[in-house]
């Protein structure tokens, strides 16, 4: 049971680091109709640029902040010289352009930092496990993935549903040319809202640094992950994006814990080790299949335009 | 006037055309991974094979040699793709390399039906000792079992009583895994396949291996993954709590990155960069001229497999249409390995001492070094399963 509580741990983890990467997705697939298949590399990015910030400043935490800061001039710099382009035409061209970015962003970091991997080293107050039920020892790391992503879920929420500047990001969104017209600079406004998608991403991305080190190619794993949690979530939505991404997370990581035992107990050891992974690997994709089926449109579709 | 000349050149380059392209060169392809997170290895191996060259001044049985360099991206499908390409439109002599277990079994039928020579540099999957042996395939690394069976033994020595499994759902994986349990004489409390490459995350399996409570954890993952392992285990407050033994988890390409997170975590290796004969300090101190860096024991092996091929060019004096005569030089290992010597079995596995390597601290380095000797003259346990004649 205890074992249990942990591996409910572990998902919960692997599935908010998601969620903060799935929800720049869909903020930006949302709001600005814009498919963006570069928003992993904005990841890889973010774990580099934290990961020589920190070798710089020889402090994890201040390295962290300074690769955020990295990252909303990345994000917005972006948007600026290149996705702007790309927003009247169709979908297909979306997907052209930005997978071109995937190829220049990883030459770019192989020119930049290297062929290996780059590691990020812990502080020792945070490389070492804690306690967090008796008889539940826990990685003090990963902890503290589940905290910040939650409260990074809360000020999300109150930044887009509270304060003016989320009426608007909602208002670009139900209607563009309105808004543009009763005089707010649009314009500006998808520079913040892209920038915000880059700093989320990029705060996967360092958050995930330590634990995979950061190397080249690590954005196009998660991504495909990413966008199945926006498909289960429902495109466009916030709220949507968490309960998908707890979903998906649990998934894996229960599935890929229990599975394989599950398994042993009506095939052979050999067999069952090696369908255990195959299957509990299949398990999200079963998951958004089956949610496809029930509703097409998502957990929590946004409103429709 | 010129265009006489150049007709005048372009006979007597036609005449001499088939006496000089029956031999003008040894070819050899090398097939291993130059993109993604393990470059590093390929890079090694394709650093220590150019050194080999280096001595053997760039000529093998008088011949120059050329070589081919194909990056088979760590997958099996792209792996035999550019195995077939070397042989068929490249025609090589050689071919050399293959880091993974499951790109070399797939590799391995155009070599094998073309009787073109295949040599690994790394790779040692069980099925290529036992059944599937060939009098065209030889190794210079070992079966992938043997590495980790030296393991089991360094354990019943410390007198670990129970271990836990970790290892990735591939080939290699299994034959690891499969070689620690025959030697291991402890419990085996659990046994965990991760999917590979793509899973990083181990929370999972380390949560289990926690749960379990064993003696110790063993672990196989080379490259990157290694890296990411260490990490892990140590966020989990896993060091120095339940002792950790490895097979292909550090080596020079990964310690950079490990650091002193593979203080005190031991390893059984076939070669290490400290042992103490004449063409080892000669290969490790040149290596580290030219490259800057520490060459590591996938290098060693490519720098092996050039020297056996050389032994087989110059036993035919170049002349590399006598395929039997080259196979029987290769079966004698008639060369100076940098692990101090081995024989060929049956199966064309060497036959091989085994030390305990550990991390030592020099400075703000780390450096692997050998401690003991745990086996001498290991042979593969699949060699009599092998029918070759």
């Amino acid at each position: 049971m205890l074992l249990f509580i942990e591996q409910c741990l572990n998902g919960l983890q692997v599935g908010l680091l998601l969620f903060l990467l799935a929800a720049g997705l869909t903020l930006v697939f949302g709001i600005m109709d814009l498919v963006n298949l570069a928003h992993g590399s904005l990841y890889m990015l973010g774990a580099y640029f934290a990961a020589s910030f920190a070798a710089l400043t020889d402090s994890f935490v201040l390295g962290a902040l300074l690769g955020l800061g990295a990252m909303f001039l990345v994000g917005a710099g972006l948007e600026v010289t290149t996705l702007r382009r790309l927003y009247g035409r169709d979908h297909l061209d979306h997907v052209l352009g930005t997978f071109g970015l995937i190829l220049f962003f990883n030459e770019l970091v192989r020119m930049v930092w290297g062929p290996g991997s780059l590691s990020l080293p812990l502080p020792s107050w945070l490389n070492r496990s804690i306690e967090i039920l008796p008889g539940v020892p826990y990685s003090a790391y990963r902890f503290s993935i589940i905290v910040v992503a939650l409260v990074v879920a809360l000020l999300l929420y109150l930044l887009v549903m509270r304060t003016r500047i989320g009426m608007l990001i909602r208002a670009g969104a139900s209607n563009r040319e309105m808004v543009g017209a009763l005089g707010v600079n649009i314009q500006l406004l998808y520079t913040l809202v892209f920038g915000l998608g880059a700093v989320l991403a990029g705060l996967a991305g360092i958050m995930q640094a330590p634990i995979l080190t950061a190397h080249i190619g690590m954005g196009e794993n998660i991504l495909i992950l990413a966008f199945v949690v926006i498909i289960i979530g429902g495109i466009g939505s916030i709220r949507g994006a968490l309960v998908a991404s707890i979903f998906v997370g649990l998934a894996d990581t229960v599935g890929r814990a229990y599975l394989p035992d599950l398994l042993r107990l009506f095939l052979s050891p050999a067999a069952a080790s090696t369908a255990g992974p195959a299957l509990s690997s299949m398990l999200i994709y079963v998951l958004m299949a089956i949610v496809l089926v029930l509703r097409p449109e998502g957990l929590f579709p946004a409103a429709r335009r | 006037m010129r265009g006489k000349l150049l007709a005048v050149a372009a006979i007597s380059a036609l005449a001499a055309g088939p006496v000089v392209a029956q031999n003008k060169s040894v070819k050899i392809g090398f097939v291993s991974t130059f993109s993604g997170p393990t470059a590093v290895i390929g890079n090694d191996m394709r650093n220590s094979f150019e050194l080999a060259l280096d001595h053997l001044g760039r000529k093998m049985g008088g011949l120059p040699v050329e070589v081919i360099y194909e990056d088979d991206q760590q997958k099996p499908e792209v792996g035999v793709q550019k195995t077939q390409k070397l042989i068929e439109s490249d025609k090589v002599d050689f071919i050399v390399g293959y880091i993974w277990s499951n790109v070399l079994l797939a590799s391995l039928k155009p070599a094998v039906d073309s009787k073109t020579f295949l040599i690994s540099a790394n790779a040692g999957p069980s099925q290529l000792a036992g059944e599937q042996c060939s009098p065209y395939v030889f190794s210079t690394s070992w079966q992938n079992d043997q590495t980790p069976q030296a393991m089991g033994l360094y354990m019943n020595q410390k007198g670990v009583k129970s271990a836990f499994l970790i290892g990735p759902n591939y080939a290699a994986g299994k034959d690891m895994l499969a070689g620690l349990k025959s030697t291991f004489k402890g419990q085996v409390i659990g046994e965990e396949y991760t999917k590979w490459p793509d899973q990083l995350d181990f929370s999972a399996e380390l949560s289990k291996a926690r749960a379990a409570k064993p003696d110790a954890i063993f672990v196989f993952y080379p490259g990157a993954a290694g890296v990411q392992f260490l990490n892990q285990y140590a966020q989990m407050g896993l060091k120095g709590q339940i002792p950790l033994y490895t097979a292909f988890t550090i080596d020079e390409t990964t310690l950079p990155k490990q650091k002193d997170l593979a203080l005190g975590v031991p390893g059984a290796q076939e070669w290490v960069n400290d042992l103490p004969n004449e063409q080892n300090k000669k290969f490790v101190a040149d290596y580290k001229a030219k490259n800057k860096s520490s060459p590591s024991f996938y290098g060693a092996q490519a720098y092996d497999a050039a020297n056996l091929i050389n032994s087989a060019v110059a036993a035919v004096k170049g002349d590399t249409s006598k395929k039997e005569d080259m196979r029987k030089a290769m079966e004698k290992a008639n060369f100076k390995s940098v692990r101090g010597g081995f024989k060929y079995g049956n199966n064309h596995m060497p036959i091989q001492n085994f030390y305990l390597q550990d991390v030592v601290k020099q400075g703000d380095d780390f450096a692997l070094k050998t401690v003991a000797t745990i086996v001498e003259n290991s042979q593969d346990r699949f060699h009599d399963k092998c029918p070759m004649k």
